[in-house]
């Protein structure tokens, strides 16, 4: 045993104090549940950085076409080849009008906008086109948007028809079961087997080559998917007891579908279309590629890179903005739609 | 077991025919004929009619069609190249498509499962950043943006790969087409292989595996891949549509003698026959991958099996 005296002093002790034994409980006020959404939307950085991108792009669609004076089908055949030129930013070297141009002998920089020779008149010395202009002479600025256009009006398409055509054909597929459900997904899987492709060069041949067509064919082969999530849910849902419950009350099948079932998955429908946005776009931008998107001199995102492409090797500015956007456009749509997933149902699998 | 497959089996079967009765009946209600040039007189063209059998009535139509198309004879060409039977247009040009299709679908699934395996074990370092933005950037660019990059840097800058197809040097030139293919499995898999592994790295029986004293080969290679495997076998089929819809666009721009700018072709001519074997045999590829896919995923996973069993009693 240790024999050592040890005195306690009253400054060995100091006083604990009522504020540190009690302990406050915290109450938080319970937050709606779209609250909660909202907040792990908004920590999800993609998923802002997506939300951001698309609002400026919308605003760009919206505003851009009337920007520079230019429309989208008007030619000069005198500006025709014109590398972008942006007043201001082109004092810095970079957007002046030249362009290097690649072949098969060398390389040569050359400015269509000021000659050399400062003695000779270009006439295009006042001539600002942003995002240059093509081999017709036509403003890709102005035609860069106007295609942005088309692609989000086919976004809001695939967005109206997963809505309005999968979702129910999804719900009743799953509700009723037994033989409607054989029926139904016996027809969305032939659907499914033919390529897109083919339908829509069908309808084409039937119709004109041309928006409508193209909505049309969104319209046939864009629900698949979302039909397919809706009945999965419903399946998971429909033997449970709330739904039974409602059945011995004696609720009709619309009331239960609409009421008691679509509720509780209206998120994952959400976040599914949302999916669908980027497909959709794709399919337009990829018709558009092969000839078979809106006619011109109208110019969607696919047109456009469709066209550019036959010169890109000698004037790449061509192509560049029109894939930049196409690109941006899709990316934003796809974190928009990763980080929906993830704020509302962080356990919901990649579908 | 044998009556599940006999069921998916009777299914796909169906389904082709029910492919094969849209196609032809929207085929024949299409307006222009492939002999609409205005200097025929109404005789010629009766005889023109008579030669395809194009003056019988629909039904039988079909019925010779299926019959001929069931022993292998799709018919002749009437635009594209006149008279040349579809299967001879079809001998020198499906392989082609194929080739580059399975050499898309194999080097994607690899680079995928490496990419989204390395993720998932590597998770939250720079690996991991890396594979996301593989991963967005395949499924947010269209195959066709690769190709045009890959064409500008390695083919016309840097002159490392030929411009356009060559038969002659038919895996070389094949390189740029099967990487701009396969970006987009590519990241598609990934993304998959990484959220099913790290589901799989985090579940209790690894901890029991790990607990045992297994090497880490084992526990990814034997344990943790193995389950992971099961859900990545279904993206792969629409993967697989997604590939043949590529494959139009990327065979247009290298110049690709393969039955998708064949298919383009046939559309824009009017050709009957070659559409609708086209899609025949793009329907018949499609059909059956789903049919291997669910097969495959009975065998591996028994309770989906008997869940779909179930559904469809």
């Amino acid at each position: 045993m240790n024999s050592t005296e040890f005195e306690f002093t009253p400054e060995d002790f100091e006083l604990v104090g009522a504020e540190k034994i009690s302990r406050v409980d915290e109450t938080f006020p319970s937050k709606p549940i779209w609250k909660d959404i909202l907040a792990r939307f908004t920590q999800n950085k993609g998923a802002v950085v997506g939300i951001i991108f698309i609002i400026i792009v919308i605003t760009m669609a919206v505003i851009g076409p009337n920007m520079t004076g230019h429309t989208y089908d008007s030619q000069v055949i005198a500006h025709q080849n014109l590398a972008p030129r942006i007043p201001g930013i082109e004092k810095l070297g970079i957007f002046n009008g030249s362009e290097k141009m690649h072949t098969s002998t060398g390389s040569i920089t050359q400015n269509k906008y000021i000659s050399e020779d400062p003695s000779m008149k270009t006439g295009l010395e006042d001539i600002y086109y942003w995002f240059g202009t093509d081999v017709l002479g036509r403003d890709i600025f102005t035609r860069t948007w106007t295609g942005t256009r088309i692609s989000l009006y086919i976004a809001l398409v695939a967005v109206i028809v997963d809505m309005c055509f999968g979702m129910i054909y999804g719900l009743v597929s799953g509700y009723f079961g037994g033989k409607v459900d054989m029926v139904l997904q016996r027809f969305s899987e032939i659907l499914n087997g033919i390529p897109t492709l083919v339908i829509v060069t069908l309808l084409i041949l039937v119709f004109k080559p041309g928006l409508v067509t193209i909505t049309l064919a969104l319209a046939i082969t864009g629900w698949i998917g979302m039909s397919r999530i809706a009945r999965a849910q419903v399946l998971k849902l429909k033997e449970q007891e709330f739904i039974l419950a409602s059945k011995t009350l004696g609720a009709k099948n619309l009331f239960i579908i609409f009421k008691e079932i679509l509720p509780n998955i209206f998120g994952q429908l959400i976040i599914m279309s949302m999916f669908s946005i980027p497909n959709a776009i794709f399919t337009e931008a990829f018709l558009a590629f092969i000839g078979l998107g809106v006619p011109a001199p109208l110019a969607s995102l696919g047109s456009l890179i469709s066209d550019a492409f036959k010169s890109f090797t000698t004037h790449p500015y061509m192509i560049i903005f029109p894939v930049i956007v196409l690109a941006l456009i899709m990316l934003s749509f796809n974190m928009m739609a990763d980080g929906l997933r993830d704020a509302f149902d962080p356990k919901m699998k990649e579908m | 077991m044998k009556k599940y497959i006999m069921k998916r089996v009777i299914i796909s079967v169906i389904t082709l025919l029910v492919i094969l009765l849209v196609l032809f009946l929207m085929l024949e209600f299409m307006p222009g004929s492939p002999f609409n040039d205005e200097k025929l007189t109404d005789t010629q063209r009766a005889i023109i009619n008579a030669k395809y059998g194009l003056d019988q009535p629909v039904m039988i139509r079909f019925l010779n069609y299926i019959k001929a198309m069931l022993s292998g004879d799709f018919g002749v060409s009437y635009t594209i190249s006149k008279n040349t039977p579809i299967t001879a247009l079809l001998e020198t040009r499906l392989p082609i498509s194929l080739r580059i299709g399975g050499q898309a679908i194999l080097i994607g699934t690899i680079i995928g499962l490496i990419l989204g395996i390395v993720a998932a074990i590597k998770h939250n370092t720079i690996y991991d950043t890396f594979t996301t933005v593989i991963s967005v950037l395949g499924v947010s660019l269209p195959s066709y943006v690769f190709a045009m990059a890959l064409i500008y840097a390695l083919g016309f800058r840097l002159k490392w790969f030929p411009l356009l197809y060559q038969m002659e040097a038919p895996l070389y030139s094949s390189i740029m087409p099967t990487i701009s293919l396969c970006m987009f499995t590519v990241a598609t898999v990934a993304r998959f292989t990484r959220t099913e592994m790290l589901e799989v790295l985090g579940s209790e029986y690894m901890l029991l595996a790990e607990s045992k004293g297994l090497n880490s080969f084992q526990l990814i290679f034997k344990h943790a891949l193995r389950n992971a495997l099961i859900p990545i076998i279904t993206v792969l089929a629409p993967l697989v549509v997604g590939l043949m819809t590529g494959s139009l666009v990327i065979e247009k721009l290298f110049s690709i003698p393969g039955i998708g700018s064949l298919l383009v072709s046939a559309i824009q001519s009017n050709d009957y026959n070659v559409v609708v074997a086209l899609t025949f045999i793009y329907s018949i590829m499609y059909i059956g991958i789903m049919l291997v896919v669910d097969i495959l995923y009975g065998v591996i996973d028994p309770r989906i099996r008997l869940a779909k069993g179930d559904e469809h009693e």
